[in-house]
C-alpha cells in the first residue's frame, strides 16, 4: 500500500467518523432536552398535589400533614407557574447544573453518579455474560441449521425472551437461592450479588442474540466465500475464523445497539427485584416521590446513555465493516 | 466452548466470602423502609432501630415513656420549665462524653428541623449542671413521649456541621455505625463502651428491599436473618417452612374512615353508628388483610396502654341495630333496596389512595357491605393529598386512609392534631371534620397540661370511650408489623410502637 492510498484512507476514515460523532452529538443534545422537557410536562401533569408526595418521601407518609406539605411548597417554591420552574431548569441544565433532589437535598449529580456506577457495572456484566451465552450457541447452532441445538436454543430463546425479566429474576431466585442456597437472593456488596441480577438480564440478551448469530452464521455457511474457502482447502475451522466469524460478528454487534433499550428498560424492573441501589431503582422512587430533578436527571442519564452505547456500537461496525469506511 | 466454565469461576467468585467463620457472622435484617441520609430529621427511624442512636426517653414494656438517656425528668409547678437529668457515664461512639451542653444542642438541631418538636411549644433549649433544661411558653405535658421520637435522637457535637447538616453519626447505642451507603444498605458493629448491657451479637446490617416477594426470598434464602413485613401471600408459604419462625403484632397504626360530620346524611351519630355497625370488621381482617386480630373495634391498640378499651371486634358488628338506627332518622329502603330520605338516595363518595395498597381494598369491602344497609358507596381511588385537601375546602364526604396513633409513646400529639382542644374549631387533616364535642376539647386540654398519671389514665379512657360512641372517626382495622427469624436467632420480639429492633437482646442460638 503506497503513502498516498494510505493518507487517502485516513482521511475519508476520520471524515466518516467525525460526521458520525457529530450527528451523534446533536442527537445527544436534543435528547437532553425532549427527555427533560417531556419528564417536566409529565410529572406537572400527574394527578395529586406533588407537596404532599415530597412530604411523604422525605418525612414517611406518618408524619405528612397539610401543615408539613405547605411547608414544603413554600421551601421548594412550588406555587411558581410552571413556565418559570422550566425556564429556570433549562438554564441550569445549559449549565450542566441538575439541581437538588427534593427529597434528600443532596445535588442529583452527586447522587447520579452513586447509582449510576451501580448500574453501569449490572448492565457490563449483563452484556458480557449475555455474548458469552448467547453468540457461541448461536454459531453452534447456525453451522448446522434445522439440527437438534437449533432447534433446542430456538425453543429455550422464544421462552426466555417472551417471560418478562420480573419473573426470570424470581425463578432464577428460586432455583440459586431458595432451592440450591448458592448465590444471594439480594443486596449488594459483594462480587456474588451481581451474579443472579447480571444473568436475568442476560438470559433474555443472549436469546436474541444467539438467535442473531444464528441466522448470520446460517447465512454465511450457504454464501458463495464460505464455500469458496473451503474449496481453496481451509479446513472448517479456519474458514470460521477467517470468512465466518466477522461477518456473522457485524449483525450481533450492530442488533446488540437494538438490544440496550431493552436493558435500560430491564435495569428498572430488575434493580427493584434484587434491591439494586442503581439509577433504574432511584427512576421508580424518584416519581413515587415527584422528585422531579431527580426524575428529570435520571431519564436524562439513561436516554444520553442510550445514545453514548448506540455510538459505541456504530464504532464498532465501522472497525468491523471496512464496506462502510470506503462509502 | 468456554461459556459454562467461565459462568462456574463467576459462580465460585461469588462463594469465597461465604466462608467466613460463625465468630464474626453478622445479623442481616431486611426492611422495606429506604435510608434517605444521616439525619435523624429524615432517617432517624433506621439509627434508632438498629440500636446506633438513642434518645432522652425510651419505652418499657407497657409502651410507656421510661428513662433512656435521660434518667429521670420532673417539671416546674408552672408546668413551663422541664427538667431532664442526664444519664452518668455515657460515651459517645467516638469516645467523648455526653453531656448536659452536647445533648442540649443536639436537640436544638431537632428542634430546628422539621420533626416532632414542632408540635411542642418550645422556647428554648438549655444545658443547667447535668440537666437539660425545656422552656416552653404555655403548659405541654405530653413533651418526655415527644423525646422518645427518633427525629430527637442524641448526636454528638461533632456530628453537626456548622449549618446543623449531620456529618457523620456518632451517638451513643450498643451498636456503632460502621458504613452506610443510602438509600439501601448500612453495617454496624458492637459499641464496647456501652453504658448498658453489651450486645451479644457483634455485626448487624440493614438492608431496604422494596419488593414484598425478594424479601420473603431472602427470608427463605437465609440472606436475611430478620424480615420485617410479609405480604400475606409469602406469609402462608413461609409459615409451611420449618427453618423460620413467624411473628406478628398489632400497631398502633389504624386503618379509619374519616367521617364529614357536617354532611346532612351524617350530622347525627346514629347515622356514624350504623354505618360502623354494618362493617364486617372480621372479615376485612381474615379474608383482606390475613390477620384475624387486625379487627379493630376501636381507635387505639393494646400497645397504646390506658387508651385502649378492650372491644370486641365481633360484637361491633349488628346490621340489625345499624337499620334500627337509620330507620329512627327516616331512612327508607326503595324498590331497589337503596335507602332513601324526602326522595334522596343515601349515597356517598368514598376517598382513598393506593399508596398503602390495602385501603382501596378495604374500601371496595365497605362498599358491598353497607350495600347490605341500603347505602351506596362510590369509591374514589386518588392521592393521600386529596383527603386533606377535601377536609379544607369542605368537599370530603367519606376519607378511608391509615392514622399513626403512636408515633410517641403518648398519642396525644396526634389526637390534638386529629381532634383538637379548641372546641370552636375542632378537627385536622386526618382526623374529625364538622364534629365538635366541648368535652373530648376540654379533657384534650387537660391532658396538655395536667401531667398527673392518674389523672391522665382516666382522661384518657373517657376520650377513647366518648370518640367510640360519637365516631367522628371510624376505625376499621390496625396494621400488623410482621417478622420472619431465622430459627437461629434467640430473643427475637417485635417493638408495636417501632422504635427499636431489639437487636441487643438477641444471640445465636447454640
Amino acid at each position: 500500500m503506497s503513502s498516498l492510498t494510505l493518507s487517502r484512507y485516513a482521511s475519508r476514515w476520520s471524515s466518516g467518523l467525525r460526521g458520525l460523532l457529530l450527528q451523534r452529538l446533536f442527537q445527544a443534545g436534543l435528547v437532553a432536552w425532549m427527555v427533560g422537557t417531556l419528564t417536566f410536562v409529565l410529572t406537572r401533569t400527574l394527578p395529586g398535589d406533588m407537596a404532599y408526595r415530597i412530604a411523604a418521601g422525605r418525612y414517611g407518609h406518618d408524619m405528612v400533614d397539610s401543615a408539613a406539605a405547605e411547608a414544603v411548597r413554600a421551601e421548594l417554591a412550588l406555587d411558581q407557574p410552571a413556565l418559570t420552574a422550566y425556564l429556570g431548569w433549562l438554564w441550569d441544565l445549559l449549565q450542566f447544573d441538575l439541581g437538588r433532589s427534593l427529597v434528600s437535598g443532596q445535588p442529583v449529580i452527586h447522587e447520579l453518579w452513586h447509582q449510576l456506577g451501580h448500574s453501569l457495572s449490572l448492565a457490563v456484566m449483563a452484556v458480557l455474560l449475555s455474548l458469552l451465552l448467547g453468540p457461541p450457541l448461536g454459531l453452534l447452532a447456525g453451522r448446522k441449521p434445522a439440527g437438534l441445538l437449533d432447534r433446542g436454543s430456538e425453543v429455550a430463546a422464544s421462552v426466555l425472551r417472551a417471560l418478562p425479566p420480573f419473573v426470570v429474576g424470581l425463578l432464577l431466585i428460586l432455583l440459586f437461592s431458595v432451592a440450591l442456597g448458592w448465590l444471594p437472593a439480594a443486596g449488594h456488596g459483594r462480587f456474588s450479588h451481581n451474579v443472579l441480577p447480571a444473568l436475568t438480564l442476560a438470559l433474555a440478551l443472549a436469546a436474541v442474540s444467539s438467535r442473531v448469530a444464528r441466522n448470520a452464521m446460517a447465512e454465511v455457511s450457504e454464501s458463495a466465500y464460505f464455500a469458496f474457502s473451503h474449496t481453496k482447502g481451509l479446513g472448517a475451522r479456519l474458514s470460521f475464523l477467517r470468512h465466518g466469524l466477522r461477518n456473522a460478528a457485524l449483525p450481533v454487534v450492530a442488533y446488540l445497539g437494538v438490544q440496550f433499550v431493552y436493558l435500560i428498560e430491564g435495569v428498572v424492573v430488575v434493580e427493584t427485584l434484587f434491591a439494586w441501589p442503581g439509577i433504574g431503582h432511584a427512576l421508580v422512587h424518584a416519581i413515587v416521590a415527584r422528585d422531579v430533578p431527580m426524575i428529570q436527571g435520571t431519564a436524562l442519564v439513561m436516554g444520553l446513555m442510550f445514545v453514548a452505547l448506540n455510538t459505541a456500537v456504530d464504532l464498532i461496525c465501522h472497525w468491523l465493516d471496512p464496506r462502510r469506511r470506503e462509502a | 466452548m468456554f461459556a459454562p466454565r467461565s459462568i462456574g469461576f463467576g459462580l465460585l467468585l461469588g462463594l469465597l466470602p461465604l466462608t467466613a467463620s460463625a465468630d464474626d457472622r453478622s445479623l442481616d435484617v431486611v426492611a422495606p423502609w429506604e435510608i434517605t441520609g444521616l439525619d435523624p430529621s429524615t432517617s432517624g427511624y433506621v439509627f434508632a432501630r438498629m440500636g446506633i442512636a438513642e434518645t432522652l426517653v425510651d419505652t418499657d414494656e407497657d409502651g410507656q415513656p421510661s428513662a433512656g438517656l435521660a434518667t429521670a425528668w420532673q417539671v416546674d409547678d408552672d408546668g413551663l420549665t422541664w427538667h431532664f437529668t442526664l444519664r452518668d457515664d455515657v460515651t459517645f461512639h467516638d469516645g467523648s462524653p455526653l453531656d448536659a451542653a452536647g445533648a442540649a444542642e443536639s436537640l436544638d438541631h431537632a428542634w430546628r428541623k422539621p420533626g416532632m418538636l414542632d408540635s411542642a411549644p418550645i422556647v428554648a433549649i438549655e444545658a443547667e449542671d447535668n440537666e437539660v433544661v425545656i422552656r416552653l411558653d404555655e403548659a405541654f405535658a405530653p413533651l418526655p413521649a415527644l423525646l422518645a421520637h427518633s427525629t430527637t435522637l442524641i448526636l454528638a457535637p461533632s456530628a453537626y456541621d456548622d449549618d446543623g447538616a449531620v456529618q457523620e453519626l456518632i451517638a451513643t447505642g450498643p451498636y456503632r455505625l460502621a458504613s452506610v451507603a443510602p438509600p439501601q444498605r448500612l453495617t454496624a458493629e458492637r459499641f464496647d463502651d456501652y453504658w448498658g448491657e453489651a450486645a451479644a451479637i457483634g455485626q448487624t446490617s440493614y438492608l431496604a428491599v422494596g419488593r414484598g416477594e425478594t424479601r420473603a426470598l431472602m427470608a427463605e434464602s437465609r440472606d436475611a436473618d430478620i424480615v420485617f413485613t410479609l405480604d400475606p401471600a409469602s406469609r402462608a408459604r413461609l409459615s409451611r417452612n420449618d427453618r423460620l419462625s413467624l411473628h406478628a403484632e398489632p400497631l398502633p397504626r389504624t386503618i379509619v374512615l374519616k367521617v364529614n360530620a357536617g354532611h346532612p346524611f351524617l350530622d347525627d351519630q346514629r347515622a356514624r353508628q350504623a354505618l360502623s355497625l354494618a362493617v364486617d370488621r372480621n372479615g376485612i381482617a381474615s379474608g383482606l388483610l390475613r390477620h384475624p386480630e387486625s379487627a379493630a373495634a376501636e381507635l387505639f391498640p393494646d400497645a397504646l396502654g390506658p387508651w385502649h378499651l378492650g372491644l370486641d371486634a365481633s360484637e361491633a358488628q349488628d346490621l340489625e341495630r345499624a337499620r334500627e338506627l337509620l330507620a329512627e332518622l327516616d331512612w327508607e329502603a326503595n324498590g331497589d333496596g337503596i335507602l332513601e330520605r324526602d326522595g334522596e338516595p343515601f349515597r356517598l363518595t368514598l376517598r382513598t389512595f393506593s399508596d398503602r395498597p390495602e385501603l382501596p381494598l378495604v374500601a371496595t369491602a365497605l362498599q358491598d357491605q353497607w350495600r347490605e344497609l341500603g347505602v351506596e358507596l362510590e369509591v374514589a381511588v386518588g392521592n393521600a393529598s386529596g383527603i386533606p385537601s377535601g377536609h379544607q375546602d369542605g368537599s370530603l364526604e367519606l376519607g378511608l386512609a391509615a392514622r399513626n396513633y403512636g408515633l410517641v409513646p403518648d398519642p396525644l400529639g396526634t389526637l390534638l392534631d386529629d381532634f383538637g382542644s379548641d372546641p370552636d374549631n375542632m378537627g385536622g387533616d386526618w382526623g374529625a371534620m364538622g364534629w365538635s364535642d366541648a368535652d373530648v376539647a376540654g379533657w384534650l386540654a387537660t391532658l396538655r397540661h395536667d401531667t398527673d398519671p392518674e389523672v391522665r389514665s382516666e382522661l384518657a379512657g373517657r376520650i377513647a370511650t366518648r370518640l367510640n360512641e360519637s365516631m367522628p372517626v371510624i376505625p376499621v382495622a390496625w396494621y400488623q408489623q410482621t417478622a420472619a427469624v431465622g430459627t437461629h436467632l434467640e430473643g427475637f420480639s417485635i417493638d408495636p410502637l417501632e422504635r427499636s429492633y431489639r437487636l441487643e437482646e438477641l444471640r445465636w442460638a447454640e
